[in-house]
Order: structure tokens, then sequence, then C-alpha cells
């Protein structure tokens, strides 16, 4: 009957660079390692959704009764994310959905507010997600890196409980950015140190008394931050058992930002065993600490993700495509301005027919013949197989696999990543529809390959982002 | 219900056709007049003689004003139409119903389009607003997926599927070469073709139709009176146009080796034309050849050629000039490039030349030339595989017995 954590997702983008890529390019230190690049049809709104939808994956948990979207990167202002996450979920009009955005911080804010929602009862969905970089040469661009992490609250039920938590807060100019800047600013790193320490004791040893813990009997210690010297300076000086430290998923990943967090404690999740404690600890603009308890549900929980064929962080950190050029990432990103093809500019989706389709366009609902079963994809009125008007269902295919029929590599097309491949998707139990696909590599790809539909930005007009989905090759190596 | 057609009904009295090609010194109007001086000429009647009108542009001006600005057509029905790439033809094809039925002495249709003054390459189209979920796949992406289909379906290895696209366009080529109106005049040899630059799937850049301006028109008639104007007129045969439910790319039956559009127009337009063989009883055919494996697929939708054997039809060379059934004998879109509106009003031309024996001896189709033959049929088709709008129109230069 504990409140707390039932299910949790990650996301991992199909793209690693390899660090030493940037030292080629600019020269300077070639550093080693990779980090997760989001694609150039990615942002922090469509990792959200990808992580959401691998949070819900598994069969009989409760529904969602409420969406939280914390990002220190949000794709909008002014307007909500957390809405387009709600409508590619499916989920109903009386869920309340909600970005915390701006700071790093956020994503704690969402994990907070989520666990208070879930003891007075509410199931909130907590999505956290980032894209971090920097200007190029940059710590920030080299040690950054993109994902997302979502988790399922509840009242009971939980595979984690909440036991305690605890903060601490603090005003200095350890990392800021103003809005519109194209990378952040840090101080000398060791006046973050010296601030950051004693606020992380202080919130770990409130942490720890109200759940009347020892250090030594954590089980599962994670310190996540974007401060790297003082992350390491705390999980050695907190008094935790050394096999107790979770792995350090930047070597390969880069630091998450908001989403690191999420990422190393559904890691945790994964390889954890019931009872034990585990022990979180966010550095930004002060200290969070919560103090979590496994129960005996987390077993079910792993063999059905397993079930479910999601993959684990660790298949994650194992995979990814590593060729990704630092010029293709630079253009991803915006920092690089290319020749673009003497095509024109695609224009900017309207509203009124985005919010009319939004079933379509977000959630990628058919409509299936009531009379005869045929699918339709787009949705329509009228059957084309047996010509009943106005005698349709909805039917969410967003989850459902597909073979490609036929494809074409058209190098014509606008992209920010030429060339575009365009799949025939022929969907499991009838359908079918052309669409773009994506990580996806256009010598590799196949008639009667197997795909997953993914959601993802097509690309940005005049300040509007085109949210649609994409097929993709099933499980695309490296990409969880 | 039945569609009857209009069989020798309505004469073809005059037409006209620009060169097409990149014509930086000309816009539309010029091109509107240039075609319209041409086909007034050719029909023996000042502009004024004619009492309605039909322009086809996909986007190159809206209204009637776009034509009766420049021509100073004074208080006469001047009707605007689109229809994709059938564009041209549906001008043709409302103007003949239009003399048919009583209604206008004499018409005209013409078409135009300005492609390159836009800076883009290849064709582009405008939306309505909309939802930014439609596939922005260009049109030779969606034509390339053709080319594979057919290849599995009828076992042909990629090699020789290049070679049959190669053959197309190479022909092509060598009737354009022999077209002064043509935007492409040079022979181009099979190596140059076949090692294009890839656009989209295994299409190259001499798979593809090019972008180029133009205009023609048609001045037409009740047939009764056409003797009035010309005494070499042109009949129409047949005219047929369908729009599919755009069922293909939904369906997952659609194997991307036929236009069910281009077969049901096919068949209505034959028999309209009283035709049970086309492969022998057509002189000619033009048809839109947008992209190589169009036309691949079209010999077969036409009933040119068995289902998986135009392939080896192709190899063999019946649809050359000097072939069995000529196929593009002024060089197609491939040479012609495609001003959407006015490819279906210059096919048009190519029977007026070849059927009243026009043509320049150099690609005057010999079975006209000795009587064996007397029929001609133009085709377009608009949209892509699965999901497009497709004309058929059979024309003769002697009323049926």
């Amino acid at each position: 009957m504990a409140a707390g954590i039932v299910a949790w997702g990650v996301y991992l983008p199909y793209w690693r660079l390899e660090r030493s890529a940037i030292g080629a390019a600019l020269g300077g230190a070639a550093g080693t390692g990779t980090r997760a690049v989001a694609s150039y049809d990615e942002d922090t709104t469509s990792m959200g959704v990808e992580a959401a939808r691998r949070a819900l994956v598994t069969p009989g948990l409760p529904a969602p009764g409420g969406l939280l979207f914390a990002t220190a990167n949000p794709a909008y202002q002014d307007k909500t994310n957390a809405t387009a996450i709600h409508a590619a979920l499916g989920l109903r009009s009386c869920v309340g959905a909600y970005d915390l955005a701006g700071s790093v911080r956020s994503a704690w804010a969402a994990v907070a507010a989520g666990q208070t929602r879930a003891m007075l009862g509410g199931n909130p969905l907590v999505v956290v997600a980032d894209l971090r970089t920097g200007l190029p040469g940059s710590s920030d661009e080299r040690e950054g890196g993109d994902g997302a992490a979502a988790f399922l609250f509840a009242s009971q039920g939980a595979v984690a409980e909440i036991v305690a938590s605890a903060a601490s807060t603090g005003e200095f100019l350890d990392r800021w950015r103003a809005p519109g800047e194209d990378g952040s600013h840090v101080w000398e790193e060791r006046f973050g140190e010296q601030a950051y320490v004693p606020l992380a004791h202080e919130a770990f040893a409130d942490a720890l008394k109200r759940a009347d813990l020892t250090p030594d009997g954590i089980d599962h210690l994670v310190v996540a931050g974007l401060h790297t010297r003082a992350t390491k300076a705390v999980a050695a000086s907190v008094g935790v058992r050394r096999e107790a430290l979770a792995p350090d998923l930047g070597v390969t990943l880069g630091n998450l930002g908001a989403a690191q967090v999420g990422v190393a404690l559904a890691d945790v999740l994964e390889r954890a065993t019931p009872g034990q404690v585990i022990v979180v600890v966010a550095l930004a603009d002060g200290a969070d600490v919560v103090v979590l308890r496994t129960t005996a549900a987390l077993p079910a929980a792993q063999a059905a993700r397993r079930a479910a064929g999601v993959p684990t962080v660790a298949a994650g950190l194992a995979g990814g495509r590593r060729d990704l050029s630092y010029p293709a990432f630079l253009t991803w990103r915006g920092q690089l301005h290319r020749e673009p093809p003497r095509r024109p500019d695609p224009d900017r989706p309207a509203a009124p027919p985005s919010r009319r389709s939004e079933g379509w366009k977000f959630g990628f609902n058919a409509s299936r013949c009531l009379r005869c079963g045929t699918r339709h994809l787009p949705p329509t009125r009228v059957c084309v197989s047996c010509q009943a008007i106005d005698e349709m269902e909805p039917e969410r295919l967003a989850d459902v696999l597909g073979t490609v029929a036929t494809f074409t590599v058209d190098r014509l097309a606008y992209s920010l990543s030429p060339p575009v491949v365009f799949g025939v998707v022929d969907f499991d139990g009838g359908g079918r529809y052309q669409c773009e696909m994506t990580d996806v590599d256009p010598e590799a790809v196949r008639i009667g390959d197997r795909v997953e539909m993914t959601f993802r930005r097509l690309f940005s007009a005049g300040g509007v982002h085109n949210y649609f989905w994409k097929a993709k090759p099933l499980a695309s190596e490296g990409s969880i | 219900m039945a569609s009857r057609g209009i069989r020798d009904r309505v004469a073809i009295v005059g037409m006209g056709c620009t060169p097409f090609g990149e014509h930086w010194d000309k816009g539309v109007d010029d091109l509107l007049t240039d075609a319209t001086k041409e086909a007034t000429a050719s029909a023996g009647v000042a502009l004024d003689d004619i009492d309605a009108f039909w322009l086809g542009t996909m986007g190159s001006g809206v209204s009637g004003l776009t034509l009766s600005r420049p021509l100073k057509i004074a208080y006469k029905p001047v009707t605007r139409l689109e229809n994709m790439c059938a564009t041209g033809s549906e001008a043709f094809r409302n103007a003949c119903y239009a003399v048919a039925s009583g209604a206008y002495d004499l018409a005209m249709a013409i078409g135009v389009e300005k492609l390159k003054d836009s800076g883009f390459s290849g064709l582009v189209g405008s939306s309505p607003p909309n939802d930014g979920t439609n596939p922005s796949m260009t049109a030779p992406a969606s034509f390339s997926l053709l080319a594979p289909a057919y290849a599995a379906k009828y076992g042909v290895d990629e090699a020789e599927m290049k070679d049959v696209l190669t053959r197309i366009a190479w022909k092509n080529h060598y009737n354009g070469a022999r077209n002064p109106r043509a935007q492409f005049r040079k022979e181009v040899g099979m190596d140059v073709i076949r090692n294009s630059p890839l656009v989209a799937g295994p299409l190259g850049i001499f798979d593809c139709s090019g972008v180029s301006d133009g205009s023609a028109a048609a001045i037409l008639c009740r047939a009764e009176d056409a003797h009035r104007y010309t005494d070499h007129p042109l009949y129409v045969k047949a005219l047929s146009f369908v729009a599919g439910p755009a069922a293909g790319p939904i369906d997952p039956t659609y194997d991307y080796t036929t236009f069910v559009e281009v077969v049901r127009a096919a068949e209505d337009a034959y028999h309209q034309a009283g035709i049970t063989d086309p492969r022998a009883e057509l002189a000619m055919a033009e048809v839109h050849d947008c992209f190589t494996p169009t036309e691949l697929v079209l010999m077969e939708d036409l009933g040119f050629a068995e289902r998986g054997s135009a392939w080896k039809e192709v190899l063999a060379g019946t649809f050359d000039l000097a072939g069995e059934l000529p196929v593009n004998p002024d060089g197609g879109l491939k040479s012609f490039g495609h001003p959407i509106g006015a490819s279906g009003l210059r096919m048009l031309f190519e029977c007026w030349l070849q059927l009243r024996r026009q043509a320049p001896p150099e690609r005057q189709i010999g079975s006209v030339l000795d009587g064996r033959r007397k029929l001609g049929l133009t085709h377009n088709l608009g949209g892509a595989p699965g999901a497009c709008v497709s004309f058929v129109g059979v024309f003769g230069a002697e009323p049926s017995a």
C-alpha cells in the first residue's frame, strides 16, 4: 500500500557524438567517450513523450491523473509544453498538464510535486527531459547530453516507496543563462564546489534523520548535478559505502542536466532488489534529497518491462550510433548555418487544422470502419472499402508495430538532415501509411524491416514546432 | 448512367505551341500571347471570332483575367481551371463539351505555366493551411517507388531495370532532338543517363522531366463546321478523366506497379473511341513521362503491353520513333519539361502535327504516312502513385466511318 513510484521510463536518443570529433575539428584536447545527442527532429518535448510512453508500456498501471513536465530547455515559452505530451499520450482532457520549466532544478520541483500528489492520491506522471548544449568548444557542449525520463507515481502499488525527503537552498552564481543565449555561463569550478558541498550535507543529513537511517544503510546512492566536481565531492564525503555509488553515466551519455537524476534513478530501479534503500541527491542551486525503499512489487515490474521489450538504461549505454559528424551536430543545433536547398521553406502548421486533428497529429489515432474494419490513416469519415459514412471509431496506432512495404530515399526534399527516407508502412492488424523514417541508415533500410512509431518534431517554421509521428527501425540500436 | 463520349462531334481547327524552355525573357502574358497568336493564325480566325475560353494553369495566375487581361479579350467567358498535371487536358476537355453542347460555336483551350520564375529546383506546390502532417515527399520520390516494386514483382534485376529506365529516357531525348520546340534538343548518351546523380531512390537526374516554361492552345468547333476553317481538322474521338479515391497510400494491397486511375481512364476512352486493341490501332501515344518508371508502368496501364512485359518491349524498341507504337514522338516531358498547365495541350499539338502529316520528316511516324494507322492518344496523370487524377484522349484526322 506504499505511495511512490509505480513505473518508470527512459528515453536516450539514437545518436552519440564522439568527444574526439570535437577536438579533431576545433583543436585542443581530444576528449574521450561520447555524449548522447538528440536528433535534428527531437526536442525536450518529443523526448519526454518517448520516455513517458516507455513508462506506461506495461499493463495494469493506473491511468495518469496529472502530467508534470520539467525541463531546462523548453521548446516553447508562454505555451505549455506538457500539453503536447498529454496529447501524444492520448490522455483524457480532464487530466491536468503543467510545465516546470527554465532551470535545471525544475526537474526536482516536478518530482517533489509528483510525490506530494501521489500521497494525496492522484497518480501523477512526472516527465523530465533536457537537451544540453553550449557554444562550440565549450565544456557544456562536450560534457552535456540529451535524454528524458518519466515516472508514474501512485498512492499504492509502488515499486519504490518514498521514505523521506529534504532540501536546502542557496543563492549563488554557479551557472546561469539569460533567455535567448546560446550557452550557459559558469563561475570558477571551485567556487561552486564550496557552495554546494555544505548545502548537500545539510539536506542529506536532514533526509536521513527523517528516514531514521544511517549512511551505511544505503544500498544505492545517486548524486546528480551539472557541477561534476561538487557531485563527486559529495558522493565521496557523505559516508556511503563505495559499492553503493551509482555508476557515472556521463562517460557515454554526457550529463543530461534536468534529466540526469531521472535516468540515473531508472538505472538503479532496473538493477535493484526488493527492500533496498535508494538515496538520490540532486545538486542544483542547493540540494534535494529523497530516500526511497524498493518494495516486493519491483521484480514483477522489472519482468513486465523485459516482457514488453523495453531496453534497459544499461542497454542504452552500450548502444547508440557513434558516427555522427561534428558539423552535422552543429547543424542540428542551429550553430552552423548551411546553404539551404533550392526548395521553399516549409509552411507553418496552422492552429485550427492542428486543433481539429489533435487525435491524429499528436495521438496517431487512425479511424476504423465499424462496418468492415478497414483502418484509415489519416482518419477519414468515409470508408475507402465499403463507403460507409460516419461509421468510424478512433483507434490509436502509435504503439502498433509495422513493416516497411517499400521505401525511397528522397534527396530533393527539405530537411535539416538530408536525405529524407520515406517509408510505406503496413501496420500489424491492417492499415498503411506513407511517412518519414528517422534514426535510420538510408543505405541499410530494406523492404520488410520492422518499424515502430516515434513522436518527433518534423520541422519548425514561423516559430511553430511541427510535431508528428515518424517510423523508425524497431529498437534502433542504442535508442531506448 | 454511362460515359458516352462525344466521338467525332468536335474538331480542332487550329493549334499553337510555344517553344518550351527557360524563358527568362518571357512572362506568363508573353507565353499566352504567343500561343494564342499561333493558334488563331493556324485556324485563320481573329481572336474576336472566338466565343469562349478555357485557361488551364496550376499556379501561374488565377481567374479568367489571367488570359483576358493580356489578350484584351472583351467581355467573353473565360474559365480558369486546375486539375494538377492534367490541367491542360482538362481545359481542352471542358472546352470540347461547351462546343459539343451547342452553347458556343468556337472555343479556345489554352494552357500555360511559368515555372522558372520561382528560383526553386523541381516542381513546387502550395497547400492550403494545414496541420503539418502531410508527408513532404517530393514528386521524384513518390514516383521512384514504382521502379523497385515493378522490378520485384516481375523478377527484373537491378541492372536490367536501370537499362530499361535508361532506354526510356534515351528514346525520349532521341525524339526531342528532332523537335525544335523541345527544351532539350540533344540526344543524350546511355552512359550519361545511367550515371546521372541520384535524386530519389534509383532515379537519377535524367530519369526526371525538366522544369520549363511554355504554353499551348487549341481552337475547336463542332465537327460539322470544321471545314469552314481548315481542310485538315483533327477530330476528338474520346475524352476521359477520372479522379481516384486516393486509396493506394492507405491500402496495403496496393503494390505500386500500376495506376488504377489510368487503367480506368483508358478503358473509358477506348470505349468512347471504339478501340479494342490499342497497341494495334494507335499510331502514336503522348504519355505523361514525368519520370522514367512512370512511362514504363503506363505502357501496361494503357494496354500497350501485357502486364509484366513492358520492360522487354522497351528494350526491344517497340515504343521507339520507328517502333511498332511510337510513344512520345515529340520527346515527351523528358525533352519538354513540364509546365503543368501547358503539357496536355503540348501533347495534343504533336497529334495535330503527326496525324495530319505535318510533322517534320525526321520524326514523322511511318504508319501515319502510309495510312496504316490513324489514331493518336494523349495521356496525363497528376498526383502520385495510388492517389492521382488521369486523363486519356484519343484523336484522329478522319471522321469514323
